[in-house]
């Protein structure tokens, strides 16, 4: 954006004598200059361990046009050879302390390289493990926070041979929300497409997640939900509930959401789909009608829902649900 | 001797407006007003377009007060990871504030560009009225408003050329928003709604389309019929860049041949996308346009392999193609030769998820495309396994990269072949493409790799890493290097305090650094805060727990984010954020 921008309109010109073809030809002639690698230190020696390769100038497996056939637990020697270095050179406090980390080192090794043989169980166990051990040694506090990705990971890893689907992280593999959906139904109708609509419908179904819209009177900003999150009703209203709790006590009084209330005395949405709340939850389907949450069993209505609203109970009515639905088409 | 020169005084204001006028950096015109303060002030005069890459990072008063004769502005809100939901919807980046300085001190301004940013109807209300001889708007990735808003825009701006809404949450409340441009209204040359999700009125816009002749883009929503789509085309022949509708409909001979005529109408069009759903009926109508392409977009186009090698394959002048991985190796390596002139490719993940049967796009057709199209610098590539010897084998290739994004589905995955990291690979990327200047990395990665990008990375302006590193040495490698970065974003690494209290001065000379998912604690965030009081450092958590203050030194961060800013803490964070 940024590029375009600057180079905006209306700017004069200089006169540009110098044809386009110069630039690729530079490609050509442009000379491999030899890398040196070269590291700038802030200061601190603590740093140095790090650059006890400096000598070389590319370590050989990073050079160009080779390609170490290195066996894995060789490579897995290395790595973490280096990093021993690093970490001893890093807290240089006891001797005692030193050789704790080492032992916690080499058990991370071991750790490692028992993920290559064991299954799946033991797997996310030693690499939970790893992860705490190595975390331990930095110092760094409580319960890291990816060690549950490490174990995503680590599952999808094995399980590379057969297809199964990885867990899903929030926001991985890096795909627009909107394109998420789109791109489950774009395979769904590529297949139905080809005439087999019964694949197409397990796509469909088989998503792992399912993002709808959801909006409420009153709040220009709408979020979305992943209804595949949910498995009951009442799961949904916590979650709707929860979801504009935070807006709603923001827009009615700025100064509040800003001290944060504590949760006793925030709006809570209560009795979204019996109406007998302030607030009823209804849900728009493909076709868009407008209809009560809660009256179809819980499945049907997840491949159902396109989209969610929360809407004053005043506002609905048994009759004015449908009614709106139909004015919305015939207004085109 | 040769005297030395007058000064600022020696000439006219005028003519140093015109020399200074040639400069389209803006890091040379500020260069130019540090000279002296004659040249400041004649530079902050003339200088008629601002961009503005945080809007948290200079208050808008103070942007409006030293340029006071803006025309045009560019203002981005929300760190580019909140397009993967990783930022809470609440963090931030509101427009009211700009648009209410903006309106107060720039009534000449004709063009607004906002990205990421929340806009609400009274903002667009107020952007209205606001601006007389407003031309252009463009919403990216915004959201918060509605098709009542956009309806103020409509009936008041009565010059506009450009309303360019992409990919944005757009609440649809007025069906019939494009009924309020006016009769005498005919500027339009731009109109780009393909995020709507509404039904439009066609004739409505049929009538629109007709009143405007200078009309050369238009994106049309998926919502749209075919055979309605057709009348309205016709309409419109002189279109440069279209954008269809559904491109589907019931087998009709009548209705095939209507569309081909009208495609066969277009001479002048160069850019095509939207395409929804495309069925192999009404496809072939397309070919009589692919000659002349300089752009396909083929994102929503569920088009199968073979039809899209065939259409691929007659675009022999395409520069940009964005596309499924549906067009699997073999339709990459028709691109690669049929393609010469492709600068730009984008291969998005059918199926992100995995629960269908594999796709077979593999590394083999980024390698074809990087042996194939010698004139491609810039690359997003999705796809499920990599080698090393591939990476290699495109590093050599294509040198002139500028921008090399590939993100690798599945976390942590290894070299498929060797069972290795990545990082010789990724190497190879950076040493060999001197000029790059954005690159996100994905698949197993050591430290290693970071410290390749350090020491060679030079032009690196934007890095994007997930799932990668050993330890914090990565992060250092990164802050100690890598002169020209700018934009630095990180999630689920084993990065801390470490590397970023090393390297605190690097942080006033980069635009911002994501960090979530990592070893950072609560106490490194409070010194670096302490340290240097020209950044904001928020601290986002979204467990909703006691107040920060109460918090210990070794609290562990879930997201950090921070940025450099003359404007001091912000007054509008959300209760998930703050700025320590």
């Amino acid at each position: 954006m940024e590029e375009a921008f600057t180079r905006g309109e209306g700017r004069p010109r200089l006169l540009d004598l110098i044809s386009n073809g110069r630039d690729w030809r530079s490609y050509a002639a442009a000379e491999e200059k030899k890398l040196e690698l070269r590291l700038g230190l802030p200061g601190g020696e603590d740093w140095s361990a790090g650059q006890e390769k400096r000598e070389h100038p590319i370590e050989s497996a990073l050079s160009l046009g080779h390609i170490s056939k290195v066996p894995k637990s060789t490579n897995v020697n290395a790595s973490s050879g280096t990093k021993r270095r690093f970490l001893v050179h890093v807290e240089p406090k006891t001797e005692a302390f030193q050789q704790q980390q080492q032992q916690q080192l080499q058990q991370e090794q071991l750790g490692f390289l028992q993920l290559q043989a064991k299954g799946k169980e033991s797997l996310q166990q030693t690499s939970g493990s790893a992860e705490q051990q190595s975390l331990e040694g930095k110092g760094c506090g409580p319960h890291p926070p990816h060690a549950s990705s490490t174990k995503n990971a680590a599952v999808a890893h094995t399980a590379s041979q057969s297809r199964v689907a990885a867990t899903p992280v929030v926001g991985w593999p890096p795909v627009r929300s909107f394109r998420m959906n789109l791109a489950g139904t774009a395979k769904a109708s590529a297949e139905s497409n080809n005439g087999s609509s019964a694949a197409a419908k397990k796509i469909e179904n088989d998503k792992k997640s399912l993002f709808v819209k959801i909006n409420m009177d009153g709040i220009p900003i709408g979020r979305k939900v992943d209804l595949k999150a949910f498995d009951s009703y009442d799961k949904l209203s916590l979650a709707v509930d929860e979801l504009f709790r935070g807006l709603m006590a923001a827009q009615a009084d700025p100064l509040a959401a800003s001290t944060q209330k504590n949760s006793e005395e925030k709006h809570v949405l209560t009795g979204l789909m019996d109406g007998s709340g302030e607030y009823t939850l209804v849900y728009e389907d493909d076709e868009g009608d407008r209809m009560l949450v809660g009256d179809v069993p819980w499945d049907m209505f997840v491949s159902m829902a396109k989209r969610l609203r929360v809407l004053k109970s005043s506002d609905v009515s048994a009759s004015s649900l449908r009614a709106v639905g139909r004015k919305r088409t015939s207004n085109s | 001797m040769v005297r030395g020169f007058g000064g600022a005084a020696a000439f006219p204001d005028e003519v140093w407006e015109l020399v200074f006028s040639f400069l389209a950096a803006d890091a040379d015109r500020n260069a130019v007003a540090l000279v002296c303060r004659g040249w400041h002030r004649i530079e902050r005069r003339s200088r008629r377009r601002v961009f503005v890459g945080n809007c948290y990072a200079v208050a808008p008063a103070a942007a409006v007060r030293r340029f006071p004769e803006v025309r045009a502005a560019a203002i981005k809100g929300k760190p580019h990871f909140a397009d993967f939901n990783l930022v809470p919807t609440d963090w931030g980046g509101g427009a009211e504030a700009w648009v209410e300085a903006m309106a107060g001190g720039w009534p000449h301004l004709e063009e607004l560009r906002l990205k990421r940013m929340v806009v609400s109807d009274d903002c667009l209300e107020l952007i209205a009225r606001s601006f007389k001889n407003f031309g252009v708007l463009s919403l990216v990735s915004c959201d918060g408003f509605s098709t009542a808003g956009l309806a103020a825009i409509a009936a008041n701006c009565r010059n506009l050329r450009e309303l360019d809404l992409h990919e944005n949450e757009v609440e649809d409340n007025c069906l019939n928003w494009i009924s309020h441009f006016p009769e005498s209204f005919t500027s339009l040359v731009s109109l780009n709604i393909a995020c709507l999700e509404g039904d439009m009125n066609t004739s409505v816009l049929e009538c629109l389309i007709s009143r405007c002749p200078n009309l050369k883009t238009l994106r049309l929503n998926h919502a749209m019929p075919l055979e309605k789509l057709v009348s309205l085309l016709q309409r419109a022949p002189q279109l440069v860049d279209l954008g269809t509708s559904k491109f589907s409909a019931d087998h009709h001979p009548e209705l095939l041949s209507k569309v081909e005529s009208t495609f066969a109408g277009f001479k002048h069009l160069k850019s095509l996308s939207g395409i929804w759903e495309a069925g192999p009926a009404y496809l072939p109508a397309i070919y009589s346009v692919c000659e002349s392409l300089t752009s396909l977009n083929l994102y929503y186009a569920t088009i199968q392999s073979p039809e899209l090698l065939k259409l691929v394959s007659e675009c022999k002048n395409l520069q940009r193609l964005w596309v499924m991985d549906l067009i699997e190796d073999n339709g990459l390596i028709a691109v690669a030769s049929s393609c010469k002139l492709l600068q730009e490719l984008r291969v998005f993940p059918s199926d992100p998820y995995g629960v269908a049967p594999p796709i077979s796009l593999t590394e083999h057709g980024l390698v074809a495309i990087s042996a194939g199209c010698l004139m491609l610098h810039s690359v997003l590539y999705f796809c499920r396994q990599m080698t090393n010897a591939a990476l290699l084998t495109i590093a050599n290739n294509r040198p002139n990269l500028t921008c090399f994004r590939l993100c690798i589905i599945d976390p942590h995955t290894p070299d498929y072949i060797s069972q290795e990291p990545l990082d010789a690979g990724f190497s190879a990327i950076v040493e060999s493409c001197k000029d790059l200047r954005r690159l996100s990395l994905s698949g197993l990665l050591t430290d290693r790799v970071f410290k390749s990008i350090g020491a060679s990375a030079n032009r690196l302006e934007m890095l994007s890493v997930a799932f990668a590193g050993d330890s914090d040495v990565g992060l250092h490698y990164i802050l100690s290097g890598c002169k020209n970065l700018r934009k630095l974003e990180i999630r689920d690494c084993p990065f801390g305090d470490k590397a970023l209290l090393d390297n605190t001065s690097k942080l006033e000379t980069m635009r911002s650094l994501w960090m979530s998912s990592c070893s950072v604690t609560l106490g490194a965030c409070r010194q670096l805060a302490q340290k240097m009081p020209r950044l904001n450092v928020e601290v986002i958590d979204e467990r909703r727990g006691r107040p920060l203050e109460s918090w210990p030194d070794d609290f562990p961060i879930e997201k950090l984010y921070i940025y450099r800013t003359v404007a001091g803490p912000r007054s509008d964070t959300p209760p998930c954020v703050w700025t320590v």
